[in-house]
């Protein structure tokens, strides 16, 4: 399909706007919201708060029967931030660390989900359909009261993490800070905690259960390699969320047998590695140039003031030497003949003659700085 | 109880016990979620291959599942020797992508693949017994019996063979290096056994619930021995009581099997939790409430100490003149002064209270240290 085509569906088409709307709200909500999880080393607690949400999807069904979102909704919250207390409870009560806490509640919480969710597959009136769609997300079944619910709930979410910017802030990057300046820390904690569940619930219906937990650590490890500021951080972050989930739910729901939350996951995932990759500053190309740039530069400093050195002893600093005696004095540098032909084109060393190399003026007159600048660091 | 249901308990034991052996180092070693993350990716491995093979049954599934695994390992490794990501975000950023990719590959591929996300995320234990293995025409037992007492078997030579290396590894990652053990080639063979098992056991209980039998019996072990032998030998029992209870339960209620082994797994922790003797909830209250009375019982023979003999003995020295002094309220005090009576720490005669030979040595012994 024409890009020009997807575009005119997303505002006239009623399915496809509705899912991307859907999965711009679960995108920006989760995207600024990981930004916290991911500073504060927590990235995992939402793998643990997506899987331990599954009974409580099958318990609000069970219990009220009705397949409303706001009750599943309800139900996956409550049942996440119950699993969420367990594992803080475990952290600070038992040897056991985090890692095993939540390895141990995620999937004790999610065995006994698939336990209700076989209940429900039993029972006599098949209205329970559906309920499947949370293992890997249905972007394409939802309906524009599921598109109000994620956007009171998310927009609540964001403005509370306006509203406590300065807590949240603090408590990620300094947490003792904030306890002697007297914040109450244990309540900000809860609350961010708890727009942290409410960012993963209201994705479950969209991207599943199974990899929710990616929509909160992605986005916010794409967006820490492009900026060192926190607000940065977070736009960012929301940013590629909505990216990552607008283009994922439009390309399944254009493609037959393409599960929404796979496909979300791969998006965001593509923009992860292209930020790990080519970010300015931090991306591994960068760094591999700027790696290179550096050592190349080593390497022509080492041989201007061999050079350099080589004529102070013979009392001549335009001495000529070949460069088979550069060699000698400089094991592991690479290509001797290389550097000083780059060095040559920038006019720092003439060739007279047969390999015979000596420093120009300029040549002379930067090896002597950097004689200077080794000797004041030394 | 029917053959099938004999097998199928069978089953689940090995299964259990097989995962619990190399989880109790996962919950030592602190890299329980890579067990999460391997369980996931396995997935992958276990598609592509059977996509060239189209065999479920084929050996080189398992093979090419646990390089998946170890992959994994690997490429979360790579991610977090970049300084770019830390370590739980690399392992957050690298299963869901390969599951991802795993799960698509079923989805496009459904018709002609007999893998569904049901049997993914549950795996199907019910239906282990009606795939046999067949040697010369004799009908042996449940493949999956074999496979996975298999596996039971390579992680118990593995961590017999290496249970020195294993435990200072472990416990002193320093020191093993310095002494020349390569912890990394110990935490890659590790990985390749839970890589393994989680491929052998994935059929039986799906990705999911792999977790739960590797990190639920050794968390519960954790807080009831601090030694690593009866800690390998406590998983395996929690394992596999979990795993039969969860049997039963699944039996008679009619819902899926691994489920309920994994809820099991979180009762028994649960309960473990509680009832722990050393570590456990109720014996941490009871310490702690012991503590206070013993703290109470310390200061009342202090304060009596202090005040005997002097001319303020006479004031100081009265049972209702404790909740003045020391701030207790007066239920508090009366109840302090008749266990400390009990306890034949001080003698009272009209309201005053004086320490006996005991109550003095004790108030000696708490002065000092």
């Amino acid at each position: 399909m024409e890009i020009t085509q997807i575009l005119h569906n997303l505002v006239f088409d009623y399915t496809l706007r509705t899912v991307a709307l859907g999965s711009a709200i679960l995108g920006i909500v989760s995207g600024s919201l990981g930004v916290f999880a991911v500073l504060r080393r927590q990235s995992l607690l939402g793998d643990s708060v997506s899987h331990t949400a599954l009974p409580g999807i099958a318990l609000a069904f069970l219990l009220t029967g009705s397949k409303a979102p706001l009750m599943l909704i309800i139900g996956a919250a409550v049942a996440g931030w119950v699993g969420t207390l367990f594992v803080l409870h475990i952290i600070s009560n038992t040897p056991i660390k985090a890692d095993g806490a939540l390895g141990m509640i995620l999937s004790v919480f999610f065995g006994f989900g698939l336990v209700l969710l076989t209940l429900i597959q039993k029972m006599p009136n098949s209205r329970q359909a559906g309920l499947e769609k949370f293992l890997f997300g249905q972007a394409s079944a939802l309906m524009v009261q599921d598109v109000v619910i994620m956007a009171i709930l998310g927009g609540l979410s964001l403005v509370l993490l306006a509203v406590l910017w300065k807590e949240f802030k603090l408590l990620s990057f300094d947490p003792e800070y904030a306890v002697s300046l007297g914040f109450p820390t244990r309540t900000i904690t809860i609350i961010l905690t708890t727009i942290l569940v409410i960012a993963v619930v209201i994705g479950l219906q969209t991207v599943g259960v199974v990899l929710m937990s990616a929509m909160i650590v992605a986005p916010a490890s794409a967006a820490r390699q492009w900026t060192d500021r926190l607000g940065g951080m977070v736009l960012l972050s929301g940013l590629f969320g909505v990216m990552a989930g607008v283009s994922g739910a439009v390309i399944s729901s254009l493609t037959a047998k393409l599960p929404t939350g796979p496909t979300i996951v791969l998006c965001i995932s593509v923009i992860v590695i292209v930020s790990i990759l080519f970010a300015p500053n931090r991306g591994l190309v960068m760094r591999a140039g700027r790696n290179y740039r550096n050592r190349q530069r080593l390497i022509t400093d080492a041989i201007l003031l061999d050079l350099y050195e080589l004529g102070v002893q013979h009392h001549d600093p335009y001495h000529a030497h070949p460069s088979s005696t550069l060699k000698v004095m400089s094991v592991k540098r690479g290509n001797i003949l290389q550097t000083l032909r780059h060095l040559r084109e920038q006019q720092l060393v003439a060739e007279s003659g047969d390999d015979n190399w000596s420093l120009t003026v300029s040549g002379v007159e930067k090896a002597r700085a950097l004689a200077d600048r080794a000797e004041e660091k030394a | 109880m029917t053959s099938a249901q004999i097998e199928i308990q069978l089953i689940a034991a090995v299964v259990a016990a097989a995962c619990a052996l190399p989880g109790v180092f996962l919950i030592l070693r602190r890299t329980a979620m890579m067990s999460d993350a391997i369980s996931h990716a396995i997935l992958l491995g276990i598609v592509l291959a059977f996509l060239v093979t189209e065999d479920l049954t084929s050996p080189f599934l398992i093979v090419a599942a646990t390089l998946t695994g170890v992959l994994t390992v690997l490429l979360v490794e790579i991610l977090h020797k970049t300084r770019l990501v830390k370590e739980d975000a690399a392992i957050g950023l690298v299963f869901p992508v390969l599951f991802s990719i795993g799960v698509i590959l079923i989805a496009r591929f459904a018709g002609s693949v007999h893998l569904d996300t049901d049997a993914v995320l549950l795996g199907e234990l019910a239906f282990a017994p009606f795939n046999r293995l067949v040697v010369f025409g004799v009908d042996i037992g449940p493949r999956s019996l074999y496979l996975m007492g298999g596996i039971l078997v390579i992680n118990l030579v593995f961590i017999l063979l290496f249970f020195k290396e294993l435990k200072l590894s472990t416990f002193d990652a320093g020191l093993a290096a310095s002494l020349g053990f390569m912890p990394w080639i110990l935490h890659y063979g590790l990985m390749t056994l839970v890589s393994v098992t989680a491929v052998g056991a994935f059929d039986a209980v799906g990705s999911i619930l792999v977790v739960a039998l590797m990190i639920g019996p050794p968390a519960a072990a954790y807080l009831l021995t601090e030694r690593l032998s009866s800690m390998l030998i406590l998983s395996a029992i929690i394992g596999i009581v979990g795993a039969i209870a969860g049997f039963w339960i699944a039996n008679w209620t009619d819902v899926s099997i691994a489920g309920t082994m994994a809820s099991m797994i979180g009762v028994v922790f649960v309960l473990v939790y509680v009832f722990s003797p050393g570590r456990g909830l109720l014996a941490t209250v009871r310490r702690r409430i012991l503590q206070k009375w013993e703290f109470a019982l310390a200061m009342l023979v202090i304060h009596l100490s202090q005040h005997e003999n002097q001319p303020e003995a006479v004031n100081e020295c009265r049972a209702d003149h404790l909740t003045e002094h020391i701030r207790w309220n007066a239920e508090f005090a009366r109840r302090v002064v008749r266990l400390a009576k009990h306890r034949e720490l001080i003698v009272e005669t009209n309201g005053h209270l004086r320490l006996t030979s005991v109550g003095h040595s004790l108030a000696a012994r708490r002065v000092v240290g």
